[in-house]
């Protein structure tokens, strides 16, 4: 494993979809696609959301949790036939339904991280997540 | 993961697409907790309504209808978001109505049974100790793995219909052992007295320590607790923790003492929750100057029981002129409260008893909150106090009789 490697790469635990490249979005707050979200545009739009105003559609979402209910399962789907799906979702920690939603809409997904996004990943930056190799490297800083 | 001969069977199309889809889905999400294989269930519960399946969904069910798909076990569906006889007096979106209309003679298509209740554990089945099942909406999940025993994780919509088009589920979570180990120690010093208590004590103890497999153990609970109590304190520690199971010593079938319900381990915590702890949390709500012109009784859908309790306090009393009581409970209460005398008295009083819905996906439920003018929300349900806040109300949690009050004065104190 190179230098640049070991700075760079976050370890996953858990994984699931295809590689996938982006530009990564870094919440320091949980996500429910119901409750934070505006299903018809992709923006974060709960009041005081820690990413509001932000767009998830194409980006690659960082997320320490997941929050919210079962009814998150079918809003994958639903936001990925609007066009405004990110690519990729990595969590901290999730549960089932996030992963159950995104295994169903083919959107990528991980939990579980070697160390806090947060001190390795910008905003902006550009990252590519690996599910079958359980990581995620910074490919060019924003 | 391991399959059997059937499952690679499935997976070779030899019972068509839709389930050859269905169980790849499955698949990939057991891959991702590491199942080892399946596990057979006898009962599905999803959640299927236009509001959460949007119209993405709805085109995935046409097409899954359209395949000739049938569910292989007892399939029923949570609350929704219209009941059709109050869509004109609601002023809900009558386009989206004929949508849902659609999806409900899909899922029947599929062999669904729209039972359109959030209550299948107080109504339709109650499955027996170590029976796995997959059961979609929170409440119903953590009532299924704590109180009866039974073993199902959160499922959501499209893999419960996956689980119904299959017959199994991917052997993780909830279904294995291991993940059924309390975690945390909730020494209970207070003593809840109304449903209302029980959802505040879920409150508590779910905001603290988010996490699906949290499994709080609740010691030194006193009296025995009614299936409503359980039910409003499971529905909210599974609203605000994410928490799919729980046990109560003395009380849940996992958990004859303490230590058989932390399965020989230490605790990874302790908490003690006390009535001052409960008597802040009810003073924690700002009433905003003290105008309240909503009450809500759903969230869960209510028992019968809980449909005699309010119809014995409204019974000769008038709501508010200008404040709205609504109450949610599924199709076989409604009518069962009819013939018991029960809505009538709730009726006559000005209150109006909605069926096979939940108050918080009601279609519309933002826009008619303005068009009402609705700010404050009085409930006793704390599931609701959590999640209707996302539309923009401001919840307020009061024990049942204080609603009630609350209706019929139109006004709420600041505690």
């Amino acid at each position: 494993m190179s230098a640049r490697e070991t700075e760079e790469t976050i370890r996953v635990e858990r994984a699931a979809g295809d590689v996938v490249e982006g530009v990564a979005l870094v919440s320091t707050e949980g996500f429910s696609p119901r409750y934070d979200l505006d299903r018809w545009t992709g923006e974060i739009s709960r009041p005081g959301h820690a990413i509001e105003g932000e767009n998830i559609k194409d980006k690659i979402l960082f997320f320490p949790t997941a929050k919210g209910g079962i009814a998150a399962g079918w809003a994958f789907y639903d936001i990925k036939a609007k066009g405004i799906a990110p690519k990729a979702l990595v969590f901290g920690v999730t549960n089932p339904v996030m992963v159950q939603g995104a295994v169903f809409a083919g959107i990528t997904i991980t939990e579980g991280w070697s160390r806090a996004p947060s001190e390795v990943v910008r905003t902006g930056d550009i990252v590519r997540v690996d599910p079958q190799g359980k990581k995620i490297e910074i490919l060019r800083r924003g | 993961m391991r399959l059997t001969p059937e499952e690679e069977g499935i997976l070779r199309g030899e019972r068509g697409e839709a389930v050859e889809e269905a169980l790849r889905v499955q698949l990939g999400v057991g891959e991702f907790f590491g199942a080892q294989g399946f596990v057979g269930v006898s009962n599905v519960h999803m959640m299927g309504d236009v509001e959460v399946m949007g119209d993405g969904g709805l085109e995935f069910l046409r097409r899954v209808a359209g395949l000739g798909a049938r569910c292989v076990v007892n399939t029923t569906t949570n609350a929704r978001c219209f009941d059709f006889d109050y869509v004109e007096r609601l002023n809900q979106d009558k386009e989206t109505a004929e949508k849902e209309k659609e999806l409900i003679s899909l899922l029947q298509e599929i062999g669904v049974m729209t039972t359109d209740t959030c209550i299948n554990y107080q109504s339709l089945y109650q499955p027996h100790l170590g029976e796995h099942v997959a059961w979609g909406d929170t409440g119903t999940v953590i009532y299924a793995n704590s109180i009866l025993g039974a073993r199902s994780n959160f499922e959501s919509g499209p893999v419960a219909l996956a689980t119904a088009l299959t017959g199994r589920t991917p052997a993780y979570g909830f279904h294995l052992d291991e993940r059924r180990k309390g975690k945390i120690l909730v020494e209970l010093e207070a003593e809840p007295k109304n449903l209302a208590d029980w959802g505040a004590v879920g409150k508590l103890v779910g905001e603290r320590h988010q996490n699906y497999y949290s499994v709080p153990v609740f010691a030194g609970v006193k009296g025995s607790p009614t299936a409503d109590d359980l039910k409003h304190l499971g529905a909210s520690l599974a609203s605000y923790g994410s928490m799919g199971m729980f046990h109560m010593v003395g009380v849940t079938p996992e958990a004859q003492s303490v230590e058989d319900a932390l399965g020989g381990e230490e605790p990874k915590e302790t908490v003690t929750i006390t009535d001052k702890d409960l008597d802040e949390l009810y003073a924690s709500y700002d009433t905003k100057g003290g105008s309240a012109n909503l009450v809500v009784f759903s969230g869960p859908q209510l028992s019968l029981y809980e449909l005699k309790t309010l119809s014995e306090l409204l019974e000769g009393e008038k709501v508010k002129e200008g404040t709205s009581l609504i109450i949610t409970t599924n199709r076989g209460y409604k009518s069962a409260s009819e013939k018991l005398g029960y809505l009538r008295k709730i009726e006559e009083a000005g209150g109006i008893v909605l069926e096979g819905v939940c108050f918080y996906i009601l279609d519309s439920i933002a826009r008619l909150r303005v068009e009402n003018g609705w700010d404050n929300l009085v409930t006793n349900s704390a599931k609701l106090a959590n999640i209707i806040a996302a539309h923009k109300f401001n919840p307020i949690l009061r024990r049942t009789e204080e609603c009630i009050e609350v209706a019929l004065t139109g006004r709420i104190e600041q505690l």
